[in-house]
């Protein structure tokens, strides 16, 4: 599994998620803005942010640990690996056995981890206010997606994504009500993990309705480039996960180098039509009180517990 | 502290499995100690820890504290020592003697600094529950020796009780084993008792001596009995979610750190029973395979728990001493000052939470592919349970998360909260060296799993019959059953992630540059920015107060609106405590009051009780 030229594709797959991923992000931005009758800054404006953060000078505050300095390179390298582990075009990739989807789980809990603790670091009233709205999110969220990808296995008999995405794609077109029930918990799940419009706003600065920007208020510069790149790279790895689970057609198999080639145009198809709902989305709804976020993702929860328990119930 | 060195060499005992077994002489009741697979196991982890855990001591326990440190330094040998005992007895006389001697010697650690009343309130607790948990196991082996009069744990191997005595074995057991492991609702001693404990102490009887407990069990029920019954594992599956998913919220809300620690033991204890409960369903249908994965996820987080548990009250002891403040709402910004604790805390915060790649995750990847072999059963119902099952593990873990994010962030990062924290001092050589022994087994544990659970093996084909060996895949990876179906390699996952954050810094520094400034944090346009405005304890635990409301009791005093000096407090109580046990303390007290009458006081009275008993006694001879 570990050859010479299955490196080389990890690698490659690794390099073009990473470059690739503030597109996404641009796309989504795109769509919203056509739909509010904007005309938009353009798919690339997410690479100007970035060239224009990274060549700034950072400010930091004087009380910032080390922690607060190191924080922004490990987020951006969990969220990178987790890029790299989702299936997206092939299954056949020697970083797919080192990682199972509770491992993916597991890293992206990371990255919420430290990106919690550095909100905490500089002492100031919105740093500790955001990082405890995101633990918020996350205790709530990071089960249901586990549950979630446990139906996904069930089905599937294996926690490895490989497996899982291989069972998906070449069963026999049947409807299974625990996956539409798995459904809708994941959508709910990846709006309020990537700070969407329901449970956060990603264009505010808000006071009062702050989640994510409240935590890294403090970073500028290159730190906060990596957030921001590390926040496209979130929102890449939902979507791959969402399209791997519930649309996986097209993801090639195992040596098969020809559908390697055609899953790439399929991707992006893909990925852009998903980013055009989750646009439609946020257009169409309003933003939540913040107390109201436990709710929504304990309804999430709980619809996800119910498709494992559909599963086991109807045994499909 | 010698000790802490033969205590370590106790690892080279486990690469001898079943070696002694060697009668020492008391009158007429020879003690029996034997030294298997099992015990091997648990005196590793005895030893390990105590090594790091003793190495910190000597540098932490000074006088001026209660008792003086000569007499703490007995007491702590005897309780190490007793422990060793409880391991190695192979019959109940000497279990119960070594049992007893530990729970002593640690009530004596507990109440230490007896000066203040709610350590003396806390240690009388902990006595009364651990009496009525002896008591009971007392009563188990009663059970099991089934009139024999043989108290050997080789005669109670060789008898097979009946399924009403081995049930009754199996609750007597469950309730005293339970007791001292801190099972819900068993467990109302353990947030009071490990607080007023030296931090050592804390560190050992989370550590070592909740896990007692857990061998114990296992010795009674898999080992003794050897056939469990099904339903004792929905038993024990159960009561290890309770304490799981109450123990963590009841976490989220503590504002003293030691008390959050200690009831994060109730949630890590409550996951190793839901694992306990899971390999006695395994057992009870005879799928041994799976048995083997469940127990093993059951001791290694055994293990786990053992090592990063001992870490963190050692790291809160540091604190302690450096600061003297136990209360969260007064701390802030260690991390300055006290950069080694900081990040050996930060280690074992990770690990705690359950997250890769350090050891807490292995354990937790484990039991949740344990949890997902399991549809399957025979049993319609269990099938149902064990989605709902996995879904409160799986919160639990996410919830641990938040509860060592606010620990972490309250203690260590942030501003100081008070003015004295600017002379806090890190921990001294001998404490620093007993850390980074701890932090490092977190990460040994965390990154090595598949030799770890080569040496798991004997002990899950002596109580099981399986192995686990093929559950490693060589040494990188770790794979339940088949790799097809899950694999997990941490050493890879771990230096991946190094190299992207290495790659990473790199580009960044050679594409871009390095230059940072020093300003004042962003003040929102208001001036006057204090260290009060940060998040307190209790602000950080509002959230999950709130979602989990039903769980507490919860007593507020808002100040009025128009108060002068306005002052808010809030308790959290356990509703548990008003439900049981004031009601059987009240029980206990009316019926103790029905027989005052018998007690006059004088002596002439209870003269005649006695010849009356007698008389008594002489009839039923006669």
């Amino acid at each position: 599994m570990t050859s010479i030229p299955g490196l080389v594709a990890q690698f490659a797959v690794l390099a073009l998620a990473v470059l690739l991923a503030p597109m996404l992000t641009g796309w989504v931005n795109q769509c919203r803005a056509w739909l509010q009758n904007r005309s938009g800054p353009g798919l690339l404006q997410p690479y100007r942010v970035l060239t224009k953060l990274f060549s700034k000078e950072v400010v930091l505050a004087h009380n910032a640990s080390p922690l607060f300095r190191g924080a922004p390179y490990l987020i951006f390298g969990c969220l990178a690996l987790a890029s790299a582990i989702v299936p997206k075009i092939g299954t056949d990739l020697p970083l797919n056995a080192a990682a199972d989807a509770i491992a993916l789980v597991g890293l992206l809990a990371l990255a919420r981890l430290f990106i919690a603790l550095a909100g905490m670091d500089v002492g100031t009233a919105f740093g500790t206010l955001g990082a405890r709205r995101e633990m918020l999110v996350g205790f709530l969220a990071e089960p249901a997606l586990l549950m979630v990808l446990f139906t996904a296995s069930l089905i599937s008999g294996s926690t490895s994504l490989a497996t899982i995405v291989e069972v998906l794609a070449h069963r026999e077109f049947v409807i299974y009500p625990s996956l539409a029930f798995a459904g809708v918990a994941f959508t709910m799940v990846s709006l309020a993990e990537n700070a969407r419009i329901p449970v956060d706003n990603p264009a505010t600065h808000l006071e009062l309705t702050m989640i994510h920007e409240a935590m890294v208020l403090e970073y500028s510069g290159r730190h906060l480039a990596l957030i921001e790149w590390a926040a496209s790279l979130k929102l890449f790895v939902y979507s791959c996960i969402g399209l791997a689970l519930f649309f996986p057609f097209g993801i090639a198999e195992r040596g098969d180098w020809i559908g390697l080639l055609l899953a790439l145009p399929v991707l992006g198809l893909k990925l852009a039509i998903g980013g055009f709902f989750l646009a439609l989305i946020e257009t169409l709804s309003a933003k939540m009180r913040i107390f109201r976020a436990p709710e929504f993702l304990a309804t999430a929860f709980l619809l996800a517990v119910l498709a494992m328990l559909l599963h086991v119930l109807l045994g499909g | 502290m010698g000790l802490a060195l033969a205590a370590f060499a106790l690892q080279g005992v486990f690469a001898a499995p079943r070696s002694l077994v060697l009668p020492l002489g008391l009158p007429d009741l020879p003690f029996h100690a034997r030294i298997d697979a099992l015990s091997c196991f648990f005196l590793l982890l005895l030893g390990a820890v105590a090594a790091g855990v003793s190495l910190f001591a000597s540098g932490y326990l000074r006088p001026g504290e209660g008792t003086s440190p000569g007499l703490q330094c007995l007491y702590y040998h005897v309780f190490l020592a007793s422990m060793a005992l409880v391991l190695i007895a192979d019959d109940a006389y000497f279990f119960m003697v070594a049992w007893e001697t530990m729970a002593l010697a640690s009530f004596f650690l507990v109440t230490s600094d007896h000066r203040h009343a709610e350590i003396r309130r806390a240690g009388y607790l902990y006595l009364l529950i651990a009496h009525i948990g002896a008591l009971s196991i007392l009563l188990c082996f009663g059970a099991l020796q089934a009139g024999t009069g043989d108290y050997t744990f080789d005669n109670m191997r060789e008898l097979q009780p009946g399924a009403e005595v081995a049930t009754a074995a199996f609750l007597l057991a469950l309730v005293g084993f339970g007791a001292k492991a801190g099972i819900v609702p068993l467990h109302v001693w353990l947030p009071e008792a490990h607080p007023a404990a030296p931090s050592p102490v804390s560190a050992l009887m989370s550590a070592v001596m909740l896990k007692t407990a857990v061998y114990g069990m296992l010795r009674v029920t898999l080992d003794l009995i050897a056939f469990p019954l099904w339903w004792w594992g929905v038993i024990a599956l159960v009561l290890g979610l309770v304490s799981a998913l109450g123990g963590i919220i009841f976490a989220a809300v503590q504002t003293d750190m030691k008390r959050l620690l200690a009831y994060s033991s109730i949630e890590n204890i409550g996951l190793i029973f839901a694992a306990f409960g899971l390999v006695l369903i395994f057992r009870g249908f005879g799928m041994g395979t799976l048995a083997a994965l469940a127990l093993t996820a059951m001791l290694y987080h055994c293990l786990n728990h053992a090592f990063f548990k001992a870490l963190l009250f050692l790291c809160t002891g540091s604190v302690l001493h450096a600061t003297r403040e136990r209360s969260l709402g007064k701390l802030g910004g260690l991390i300055h000052r006290m950069p080694w604790v900081a990040w050996c805390a930060l280690i074992g915060s990770i690990a705690i939470a359950g997250l890769p790649p350090l050891n807490g995750f292995v354990s937790e990847w484990l039991l949740l592919q344990a949890f997902l072999l399991t549809p399957g059963l025979p049993q319609a119902y269990l099938n149902m349970l064990v989605p709902v099952a996995a879904a409160v593990v799986a919160l639990t873990a996410a919830l641990s998360g938040y509860v060592m994010v606010k620990f972490y962030g309250v203690v260590f990062l942030g501003q100081p909260r008070e003015a004295k924290l600017a002379e806090a001092r890190d921990a001294g050589t001998w404490e620093r060296i007993g850390l980074a022994w701890l932090a490092a087994m977190c990460i040994v544990l965390g990154l090595v799993p598949a030799t770890v659970i080569g040496l798991l093996d004997p002990i899950t084909r002596a109580l099981t019959g399986h192995g686990m060996a093929s559950l490693a895949q060589g040494w990188l990876f770790l794979a339940p059953l088949q790799p097809e179906r899950a694999s997990y390699s941490p050493l890879l996952f771990f230096a991946v992630t190094a190299l992207l954050v290495a790659l990473t810094w790199l580009a960044v520094r050679v594409f871009y540059h390095g230059r940072a400034r020093r300003a004042a944090a962003w003040d929102c346009g208001f001036p006057r920015q204090n260290a009060r405005m940060q998040d307190s304890a209790e602000g950080f635990g509002q959230p999950v107060r709130h979602v989990f409301e039903p769980f507490f009791r919860v007593e507020q005093h808002a100040p009025a609106p128009t108060d002068p000096r306005p002052a808010y407090s809030e308790t959290h109580e356990d509703r548990l405590w008003y439900w049981l046990y004031l009601p059987v303390a009240r029980g206990v007290e009316r019926l103790t009051g029905l027989v005052t009458f018998l007690q006059r006081g004088r002596i002439s009275v209870y003269l005649t009780y006695s010849f009356a008993t007698l008389l008594v006694l002489l009839l039923f001879v006669g």
